[in-house]
């Protein structure tokens, strides 16, 4: 008679959406998001595979910022600074060297780790408000410093640096349209994977402490210091693999490309797509690639107003962005199983 | 020696414009914690409305006065719909508010005016004040007009009531409140103050880096360093800091051949970093303390 309860008990019933378990619908809709993924190179036209990888670019940049935002509470708005350092050494590599593409990822992501962490070190003594300015700061003197004479020599000035496209390798019957969002698709899943499997282990945890209360998190023997300049270094990391992703299938740079509006851009993604969100940041990638070109279909310069609007319309409304709006919608869905 | 002294007045003269963003990046800090990263938008948006008064016909002064009250009203407005109901959010929130400003009004002032560079007129006149060469008559005038704003606004909080009710409200808001202080319209003044003093400073400047929906992102950023060299909790201090970052500003841009002209930007963010590691609370700040 006491049999079953103890077994229920043991094993609590998982919530279900139209009879399925929520652990097997997450499985399904990973399944059904990669077929989408590998279908989208041999269905579209190349212009909308090479601004689906645009997208997705964006996207990886976006998961840096989340990964020192939202999972560690420290502030940035000087992400575009880390994304230009990524993208240039991509092309200086590419252009100076002729250094095979592939190899200029590991070296963006070295650089950019090592000017996060460096960057992040006096940002230690900065709480909030204080490190948002000293990164607006950055965001701000990075086009003029690649501009600067100085450099010229590597970086090409105003000009920047322009790239050819890389080939299908291999002799894979593909134009380089697709293989660059296949190429693409393959760093950000192994990306991806690294920063859920980041934040599920005991460093992620310790992350997470810090962010919600850095004394308590000091107090149980975590290293605040170390894991938050670390983390800004990952971020930085994460952000620079983007920008070097970005200077390839663009093939060029160019210092205007990286002003404080591409911060803004990459505030806008984290937002909009939930701060704390692995998946929302894939979110945030699509809207601020699309949303734009549909404002500026209007108006150009308009693109600015409609992110400013939706950016308050988010934090009246849904301060946890589509990720907070999904999580909802499936707890209303969600019966609890038999 | 005589470049040396030209360059630290003309450093004095745009000094006094961070001296001005500096302040009203502190009078907004003080009221509610937060950095108004869309200082500087406003101030342009400010600029661009005195620049489409004149285009109308109006005589600069009258447009000039005209600006500074309608950036009042506005700034209080902003307060009001965008940053009220925020009041109690995280600091995240604040940023995001802060940010959407920024964006809406750059793009607004673009879609508006288009992005295009505008001459902006100086009521002072061009060429040198006196025969020597050594100030010019655009900078004495804004040099003399950023003394006499920051005169006013001194006797406005040391000396009428209103002024005392600001600063009480800003020190500590709960107690203020206990003495009958209304601290909500408090904050919005302080805002509408602000941005009129932005107002003021995007006018004196516009004739020097002309008009356009970008010009006010870098002199913001050294009203910024200005700010936090003074100290982010003291009034005077920004403002002396704010002049401070103009004469640095204009001393390194001559004498160090690397920085030249260049690379004047990474100079604000090399004293904002420097400021923030050696010494947070600033030249004249308090530090901060907060219970656990």
């Amino acid at each position: 008679m006491h049999a079953p309860v103890a077994e229920k008990h043991l094993a609590p019933p998982q919530a279900q959406i139209g009879g399925i378990a929520l652990s097997r619908w997450k499985l399904i809709l990973l399944a059904a998001g990669f077929a989408v993924a590998l279908a989208v190179p041999f269905v579209l036209k190349n212009f909308y595979i090479f601004q689906i990888t645009l997208a997705i670019i964006y996207a990886i940049a976006i998961l840096g910022l989340n990964l020192l935002t939202g999972f560690n509470g420290q502030f940035s708005l000087g992400h575009s600074a880390f994304y230009a350092i990524g993208a240039y050494t991509a092309a200086i590599m590419m252009d100076g060297f002729d250094v095979n593409y592939v190899l200029t990822l590991p070296a963006a992501a070295l650089v950019c780790f090592v000017f996060g962490f460096l960057f992040g070190l006096p940002a230690l003594r900065l709480e909030g408000i204080y490190l948002a300015l000293a990164t607006f700061a950055l965001a701000i003197a990075i086009p003029q410093i690649l501009k600067s004479t100085l450099v010229e020599h590597w970086t090409g000035g105003v000009q920047g640096i322009s790239l050819i496209k890389p080939d299908a390798p291999f002799g894979l019957p593909l134009n380089s349209d697709q293989w660059l969002y296949l190429f693409t698709a393959i760093v950000a899943i192994v990306m991806y994977a690294c920063a859920a499997n980041l934040i599920r282990s005991r460093t992620g945890r310790a992350l997470i402490a810090i962010r919600d209360h850095p004394v308590a998190a000091s107090a149980m023997g975590i290293n605040v210091a170390l894991y938050k300049s670390l983390t800004f270094g990952v971020s930085a990391l994460y952000t620079g693999v983007a920008g070097a992703l970005g200077a390839i299938a663009i093939a060029f740079v160019a210092p205007d490309s990286f002003t404080f509006q591409l911060a803004i851009v990459l505030f806008v993604g984290l937002v909009v797509g939930g701060v704390t969100s692995i998946p929302g940041t894939i979110l945030g990638g699509f809207f601020v690639l699309f949303v734009p070109n549909i404002a500026e279909s209007f108006s150009k310069g308009l693109a600015g107003a409609v992110y400013g609007v939706i950016l308050l319309l988010v934090i009246y409304l849904m301060p946890t962005g589509a990720a907070g709006l999904g999580r909802l919608m499936t707890a209303r869905l969600a019966k609890p199983g038999r | 020696m005589e470049l040396f002294l030209q360059q630290v007045l003309a450093g004095l003269a745009t000094g006094g414009i961070y001296a001005c963003m500096a302040l009203a990046v502190v009078m907004i800090y003080q009221a509610i914690d937060h950095l108004n990263f869309a200082q500087g938008e406003m101030a342009m948006f400010s600029t661009f409305i005195s620049w489409q008064l004149i285009q109308w016909g109006a005589p600069y002064w009258l447009a000039f006065g005209a600006t500074i009250v309608i950036s009042f009203a506005a700034g209080i407005v902003i307060e009001r719909v965008v940053l009220k109901p925020l009041h109690d959010a995280p600091v995240l929130s604040n940023v995001v508010a802060f940010i959407a400003l920024l964006s809406i009004l750059n793009s607004a002032a673009g879609f508006i005016w288009d992005f295009t560079i505008k001459n902006f007129p100086s009521p002072f006149g061009a060429g040198p004040l006196f025969q020597d060469g050594l100030i010019s008559k655009h900078d004495a005038g804004m040099i003399s007009i950023t003394l006499l704003l920051l005169a006013l606004l001194y006797l406005f909080f040391r000396h009428t009531r209103i002024g005392l009710a600001m600063r009480a409200a800003a020190a500590n808001p709960e107690s203020a409140r206990l003495a009958g202080i209304r601290v909500g319209w408090m904050n919005a003044l302080g805002w509408g103050m602000a941005a009129a003093v932005g107002s003021v400073a995007g006018m004196l400047i516009a004739p020097v880096v002309f008009l356009e929906p970008n010009m006010m992102i870098s002199i913001l950023l050294y009203g910024f360093a200005g700010a936090v060299v003074g100290g982010l909790t003291s009034p005077g201090g920004a403002v002396f800091g704010g002049f401070l970052v103009g004469i640095i500003e204009n001393l390194a841009g001559t004498y160090i051949p690397v920085v030249g002209r260049e690379m004047k930007l990474s100079i604000a963010l090399c004293i904002i970093v420097a400021v923030l590691c050696v010494k947070p609370s600033g030249l004249f700040g308090r530090p901060v303390v907060t219970r656990v």
